[in-house]
């Protein structure tokens, strides 16, 4: 906090920008190389220099406008130069507050602060970038503060809450599995890219033909997209704590998020092809809930979020029962003429419903199995396409927040989904009046 | 549409070689057989407000029928294009949270859909239920 003001302003690191700046600022850096090394007179790189300028320009500015402060029982933050942004933040309604360090953050030694704030909006306040030595007295302050804002306001203290009790942890991902996965799963990708690479070996000269036509371009993306998914996934740790599911985990760049059990729209496991073998799957959630990602202001409807990038099946199905109480334990198979429609699917297709919850499985070649809770669901549809009708079956939906997930009843009897229709009508108008009253 | 279609034969009837008939003739049974599809198509439109939600059912290839409780709406927008503004109708349209709810009534009276959105956002607000 050595840069405070006498009223009690502070600023952030002076470093913010650069590392909030990310990928922008590694950019930089590339565009910079070539004038380095080039050695070439400095009036060659005017449009860089200038590209460069305008941009450190915009990260000062914007880091010389923000100030935060402590007053009284709230946190306040000011931000933006031509909208001015003033945000106050009740410290009574911290629920915890996070240390979140990205890789860029990692090497400049600046870290993060969220605050979780309670209510509905579930609000984050953020102090992105602090130095890294003054994190930690920050927190515990910010800490002994809401607990002590908490005691004027009569609320409980809620020690328990703020002071991190200890968490249960349900399962940590284990590289080797991680990186078998990723490779079996994206299995085309990996074909592609060893083509790419044993033709770079084998022939110098399809080498260069390879460069000059974009072959090159194509190798380096394909390792991209594997090496996100590593990155994002790497080391991934879910623990059970008093306020949800915990997750964290990253290699360059660490996250940690907490998963309310309100929060979880549907739920789906995925079982590529190439995993069933081993008897590998992975679970992924529907979040709800407005959430800011890394990029300033980018608001989303609905987060698709992996608990488990890959587990087995039946360490998998004990998590689901933590996000889906009452799951459906059995579920039934399509009528036998659905062979004709969708010979690949026949096999898989299943659905089951318990009072509260709805399952169906679906796929071809992956294996995708969904579980909606009712009081969820957003609105039901009953479609039948020519084919079916021929056949007699019908297509229930289930819809749910956000894009990801969908509970399919496909290809169903054609009264069996006129039924199902009216029901899980029914019990989700149930589902919602009990989730109101609680 | 199928109107197109007879003004086409009509005007091809009237240059009178042999294969100008011809095609007056097809365009002709397009237009009946266009007629009859937008007949099917009008028909198969429907809409029911219940106590708790809404019914709304489309579509003769693709039959279908979307139950939209009154509380998981976010928002209704009532559009009329320029065509519809000319026939004094307009489109009621429903959104969820959901972006696979597809939950529209085109072609309301103009009086209709205003009274539709009222009584809509009126069931909403007193059924509102969170994510």
């Amino acid at each position: 906090m050595s840069t405070g003001t006498p009223d009690g302003w502070h600023r952030l690191h002076p470093l913010s920008p650069v590392v909030r700046g990310g990928r922008a600022t590694i950019a930089i850096g590339i565009l910079l190389l070539p004038i380095l090394f080039s050695g070439g007179r400095v009036t060659d790189a005017v449009p860089q220099l200038a590209i460069i300028g305008v941009l450190a320009l915009g990260g000062f500015v914007s880091w010389l406008v923000t100030r935060w402060r402590i007053e009284d029982d709230d946190l306040r933050v000011e931000t933006g130069l031509l909208r001015r942004q003033s945000l106050r933040f009740p410290l009574a309604q911290v629920q915890a507050i996070d240390v979140v360090r990205p890789g860029l953050a990692r090497m400049f030694r600046v870290a993060e602060l969220r605050l979780r704030m309670a209510g509905a909006s579930g609000a984050t306040a953020r102090l992105a970038y602090v130095a890294e030595n003054e994190v930690e007295p920050l927190r515990d302050r910010l800490l002994a503060l809401a607990r002590g804002a908490r005691l004027h306001e009569g609320l409980p203290a809620g020690d328990a809450e703020l002071a991190r009790p200890p968490e249960r942890v349900l399962a940590t991902v284990a590289t080797g599995p991680l990186v078998a996965s990723i490779l079996l799963e994206r299995g085309w990708l990996v074909l592609v890219l060893v083509g790419l690479l044993s033709g770079l070996v084998v022939s110098p000269h399809t080498a260069a033909a390879l460069i000059g036509g974009g072959g090159f371009i194509w190798a380096i993306s394909i390792v991209t997209v594997l090496w996100r998914r590593f990155n994002q996934q790497f080391h991934l740790t879910v623990a059970e704590g008093h306020d949800g599911l915990h997750l964290r985990g990253g290699l360059v760049a660490l996250t940690a998020e907490v998963i309310r059990p309100g929060r979880v729209q549907a739920v789906r496991l995925v079982e590529p092809v190439l995993w069933r073998p081993l008897g590998w799957c992975r679970l992924e959630a529907d979040l709800a809930g407005r959430q800011r990602g890394k990029g300033e202001g980018e608001a989303q409807r609905g987060q698709l979020r992996t608990l488990l990038p890959v587990a087995k099946r039946t360490l998998a199905l004990e998590l689901v029962d933590r996000l889906v109480p009452d799951r459906p334990s059995e579920l039934s198979p399509p009528p036998r003429r659905v062979r004709w429609k969708s010979p690949l699917r026949y096999r898989v297709l299943r659905w089951g419903r318990s009072d509260t919850c709805v399952a169906t499985v679906s796929g071809r070649l992956r294996r995708v199995t969904c579980w909606v809770p009712l009081e969820k669901a957003q609105s039901l549809r009953h479609v039948q396409g020519p084919v079916q009708r021929r056949l007699r079956l019908a297509s229930v939906h289930v819809d749910t927040a956000g894009k990801a997930v969908h509970a399919t009843l496909r290809d169903r009897d054609a009264g069996e989904a006129a039924q199902a229709l009216v029901e899980l009508t029914d019990l989700a108008r149930a589902a919602r009046r009990r989730a109101a009253a609680a | 549409m199928p109107a197109a279609a007879a003004a086409v034969a009509v005007a091809l009837a009237g240059a009178g070689s042999s294969w100008a008939l011809g095609l007056a003739g097809g365009s002709l049974v397009a237009g009946v057989i266009g007629w009859v599809a937008v007949g099917r198509r009008y028909e198969s439109w429907g809409y029911a407000e219940r106590k708790d939600d809404l019914l709304i059912r489309r579509g003769v290839l693709f039959a279908r029928l979307s139950v939209v409780p009154y509380g998981r709406m976010q928002f209704i927008d009532v559009s009329a294009g320029p065509l519809e503004r000319a026939f004094g109708l307009a489109t009621v349209r429903l959104h969820t949270a959901a972006a696979a709810t597809d939950a529209r009534i085109p072609g309301l009276e103009r009086g209709e859909a205003a009274r539709l959105r009222d009584r809509l956002a009126e069931l909403g607000e007193a059924q509102a239920a969170g994510l």
